[in-house]
């Protein structure tokens, strides 16, 4: 099964690396209508199938390792 | 005190600290690798500056799984005395030794330059009277902007527990912060580097009477 998770700064921290991206886009000609938020994602493959206690142990993993919960949410998809 | 500075791959001041605590303090020092599954009796703790793991993920975020944490996270609740610079401080950051967390700098810019820092009456030691108004100490970061939420920030303020804050803010840190205490006062990070002011050759030698300070203060607490 794969896993893709994806993290992206909280709302309300401020993303120095969003707002570049954001000033080079208007250099492009397009203005963004509201802040770019730069995150990352994160793909594995591991065995087993989607039950519950997969996604308690992906949470576990998501938040602390891949996500660090004071600045950054996450979501994932496995498929 | 019995000092372990770890050594995590990466981290690129362990050395300077040992020659500040070794060399310039006196201190028995001994240079720890991250693998190490105990502290082996050390009395305190130095997380180095740093790009432990190449910053790979989040400045810090995997040393903080590094075999060794578990036991400096085990020492730490215990009351033992741990320092974190730069790199380090982002360790304890994201190892929940520290409230809050360090990202990106606000101008996206690497800064390297000697900071003037405003000192905060903290606790013993960490106070104006013991270390003076200001200080100079270098910093060298590109991730020093310390973020926490209000409640957070509002309940390190009410605990004293912001040590310095940055006299011209040079990387967008909620409230100037360049240096915070855990609240039970054993517990501390800063960006700049203490240990990179310890001699003449060096911009200052503020950074003696801080490492003094905590030297002194984590002592103190030992006898009490």
């Amino acid at each position: 099964m794969k896993v893709t998770v994806f993290v992206t700064p909280k709302k309300t921290v401020l993303d120095p690396q969003g707002a570049a991206v954001s000033h080079a886009m208007e250099h492009l000609g397009l203005t963004p209508s509201n802040d770019v938020r730069v995150g990352k994602t994160v793909e594995f493959e591991i065995d087993g199938s989607d039950t519950p206690e997969l996604r308690a142990q992906l949470d576990q993993i998501c938040d602390g390792l891949l996500c660090n919960p004071v600045i950054e949410d996450f979501r994932y998809e496995l498929a | 005190m019995k000092i372990a500075i770890i050594q995590f791959p990466g981290s690129n001041c362990d050395r300077d600290a040992y020659y500040a605590l070794a060399g310039v303090f006196n201190q028995p020092s001994r240079l720890f690798w991250h693998k190490r599954p105990s502290l082996a009796g050390a009395e305190c703790v130095v997380l180095p500056g740093g790009f432990s793991y190449g910053d790979y993920l989040r400045c810090g975020a995997i040393a903080r799984f590094s075999p060794i944490m578990k036991s400096i996270i085990e020492f730490a609740n215990n009351g033992g005395p741990v320092i974190g610079i730069c790199n380090g401080f982002q360790i304890l950051c994201e190892a929940g030794l520290l409230p809050g967390a360090l990202v990106r700098n606000e101008g996206m810019e690497f800064v390297c330059e000697t900071a003037s820092l405003k000192v905060e009456d903290s606790m013993d030691y960490f106070n104006q009277e013991s270390l003076g108004e200001t200080i100079d100490i270098p910093i060298a970061h590109g991730e020093g902007n310390y973020r926490i939420d209000d409640a957070g920030l509002t309940e390190l303020e009410a605990n004293n527990q912001v040590l310095f804050r940055y006299a011209n803010n040079p990387n967008g840190s909620k409230a100037d912060i360049a240096g915070i205490r855990n609240k039970n006062g054993n517990v501390f990070g800063m960006m700049p580097h203490p240990e990179r002011a310890v001699e003449d050759l060096h911009p200052s030698r503020d950074g003696i009477g801080v490492i003094k300070a905590f030297l002194k203060s984590q002592m103190a607490r030992q006898k009490a």
